[in-house]
């Protein structure tokens, strides 16, 4: 066979943009993600729910169960600094003119806390319990290259353990540090909202641990759920509301302090 | 515990693991090598600029041989390696990081094609020449089409010249996205902004141009051979050219954080103040440009001393892809050190055997030295430098 040079560079050129072109098409199918495209359950059908969170900062009292709970429930190793949801201690000292805040969270709050600083030299304290703010704009997800971490229509940003490839990217983009790597697992890991507990009708683990009611959990398309009257009558802010990532955890009573 | 030793603040329960490890270090210094290289081959393949002929095919081979292992540190730090794949695959596209597989794949058809026609005269050359499995190598590298008339040759030229014009804003893309994978990143202050690709792109060409530099005094000298001083003095002019762009940005991310002094600037100025106040004023800064700059001005105004000044063209080439190493830890190694709570800082400490530790990063950066060198024995670039 004799072929030039040039009509083999056209050939060769040929095969490039056809395979390119190939590419698009999966590409275009692709980006669909590894997300599940229906509801996990039969009998619970996630377009008529959005799930919300409600978090009272003046009612918790930093006991821990909260955070204990979910690492029971979710299988969260307890040897490991790893955390889908945890406590942050906030503390205002003044000397003279001059203030301070101390914030800790011991192994994220689930022993409970140390007095370590005299109570007379403390402004003020507080407690913050932080979780996953399941973003109605999520960087996380945005950030995936494989599209492994994805939006439930209902809400939640969950992570696909059988596709996520443990790049960490979505770690990185993570404005809150709500994310984790699951080295087990080689992937990224994060709270769920207990999906496994909600979509039965159930409430999350730490809800259902706080004995102190600072923790709310609801549907946002209900307008009689609980979350929505807190929402209705309290002044309600959220975290790190300039990077525009939406979060679904509203705080109340939240401190300047607190990032 | 030993981690709290390393935490001053309050850093989130979440930040205690480092998530990207020297490995992701080497990535942005390896594409920044690549792209460097490749952009001071351009120099001579699309600018004409004849006193780079004699390193412009050598250039082209050092950014192959560092392309080839630019996936290594990636794929070694997933936490799924096989799965790495699916990037090609299902690639996200909102992520940017998605058009990694994309990207890499396109630059290096456009690298071996680059290659191959500028060393095809060579390579049928040896085709005739030799016996045996060599004639069947280069052969093969030749696509049995053995045409080197001197139409077919132009023709080559003509096409090698385009690509390369493709490829220039090709290895300015593989690198400058690099860049953006730290710059869209809004939950971190120290690499969200918009300089950050440019930046890169800029310390990746200053990266290159001194590695090429390195190597072809290297090369000349196991070779005993005569360098090309013309040649070595324009690339050490280049190199000057570009240091000035790289520190213009560097110091304007700097001066306009510090400027602005938004919310993150305690931690920031912590950060630069603490914890990587050697390896940025020292190492990026003073050693990898603001030493050079000097000794190239020196070198740029001295009249003969040939030796003295390739000493000190060395000097500042040594110092100049250090000083790059370093500007790649300070941005990922730094920014992972800033809690995103803007309260704490934590510190990474290298561990030597494990996945991604120090050791497979030694392996990694000796690789594409070796690769260089068996390419250099099938493609000898010699011939260029010699006349």
């Amino acid at each position: 066979m004799d072929i030039s040079r040039r009509e083999f560079t056209k050939f060769g050129c040929r095969i490039i943009i056809g395979a390119a072109a190939g590419a698009t098409i999966v590409e275009s199918i692709a980006t669909m993600g590894a997300a599940q495209v229906e509801s996990p359950n039969k009998d619970y059908d996630w377009n008529e729910h959005l799930w919300g969170y409600v978090v009272d900062t003046r009612k918790c009292i930093g006991c821990g169960r909260c955070a204990n709970a979910c690492k029971l429930e979710n299988e969260v190793p307890f040897d490991e600094p790893v955390y889908r949801t945890w406590i942050e201690r906030y503390r205002v000292t003044r000397e003279g003119n001059e203030e301070t805040v101390k914030i800790d969270s011991p192994n994220g709050g689930i022993d409970g806390f140390i007095e370590d600083i005299p109570a007379k030299e403390i402004k003020k304290a507080f407690y913050v319990p932080k979780i996953c703010n399941h973003c109605d704009n999520p960087p996380c997800v945005q950030v995936c290259p494989v599209g492994a971490t994805y939006m439930t229509e209902d809400g939640v940003v969950l992570v696909d353990y059988e596709y996520c490839i443990g790049c960490r990217y979505c770690i990185q983009g993570c404005p809150y540090g709500a994310r984790y790597f699951n080295i087990e697992k080689g992937t990224a890991d994060k709270c769920t909202w207990c999906y496994h507990r909600i979509t039965k009708g159930l409430l999350p683990a730490c809800v259902q641990a706080c004995p102190v009611g600072a923790r709310k959990f609801g549907d946002l398309k209900d307008p009689e759920s609980e979350i929505n009257k807190i929402l209705d009558k309290e002044r309600i802010n959220v975290l790190k509301a300039d990077l525009g990532t939406k979060p679904k955890v509203y705080y109340v009573g939240l401190d300047r302090e607190v990032r | 515990m030993v981690a709290e030793d390393l935490i001053w603040g309050y850093i989130y329960p979440n930040e205690i693991e480092i998530q990207w490890s020297i490995l992701i270090v080497l990535y942005p210094y390896i594409t920044g090598l690549v792209a460097g290289a490749f952009i001071a081959s351009s120099l001579y393949h699309v600018f004409g600029k004849q006193e780079i002929k004699p390193v412009a095919r050598f250039a082209l081979l050092t950014a192959l041989a560092f392309l080839l292992v630019a996936t290594l540190p990636l794929v070694t730090h997933l936490g799924n390696p096989l799965r790495g794949i699916e990037i090609m695959f299902t690639p996200h596209l909102t992520s940017a990081m998605s058009g990694f597989g994309y990207i890499y794949s396109f630059y290096l058809i456009i690298v071996v094609l680059e290659i191959w026609l500028s060393f095809r005269e060579d390579i049928v050359k040896n085709a005739l020449k030799f016996k045996g499995w060599k004639k069947l190598m280069y052969s093969s590298l030749a696509l049995f089409s053995y045409d080197i008339s001197e139409k077919a040759l132009h023709s080559d030229e003509k096409f090698a010249r385009k690509l390369a014009i493709i490829g220039i804003p090709s290895a300015a893309f593989l690198h400058g996205y690099v860049g953006f994978i730290f710059g869209g990143i809004k939950a971190n202050p120290w690499w969200s902004t918009p300089l950050m690709p440019i930046i890169f792109l800029m310390s990746a060409i200053v990266s290159g141009i001194a590695l090429l530099i390195l190597l072809y005094i290297t090369a000349s000298w196991l070779r005993k051979k005569v360098l090309n001083y013309k040649t070595l003095f324009s690339l050490a002019h280049y190199l000057w050219i570009f240091l000035i762009l790289d520190v213009t940005l560097e110091l304007l991310e700097i001066i306009s954080m510090k400027y602005e002094s938004l919310e993150e600037i305690e931690i920031i100025d912590r950060l630069l103040s603490e914890k990587i106040a050697t390896t940025f004023y020292g190492v990026q800064l003073t050693m990898g440009i603001f030493i050079p700059f000097v000794l190239l001005i020196l070198v740029m105004v001295m009249k003969n001393r040939e030796k003295l000044k390739t000493l000190m063209i060395a000097v500042s080439s040594i110092f100049v892809v250090i000083g790059v190493f370093a500007m790649r830890w300070n941005v990922v190694i730094g920014g992972q050190e800033i809690s995103k709570s803007l309260s704490g800082t934590n510190t990474y400490v290298p561990v030597f055997f494990s996945q991604e530790g120090v050791l497979p990063a030694l392996i990694i950066m000796i690789l594409p030295f070796i690769i260089l060198t068996v390419l250099t024995y099938i493609l000898p670039p010699w011939k260029d430098m010699e006349t």
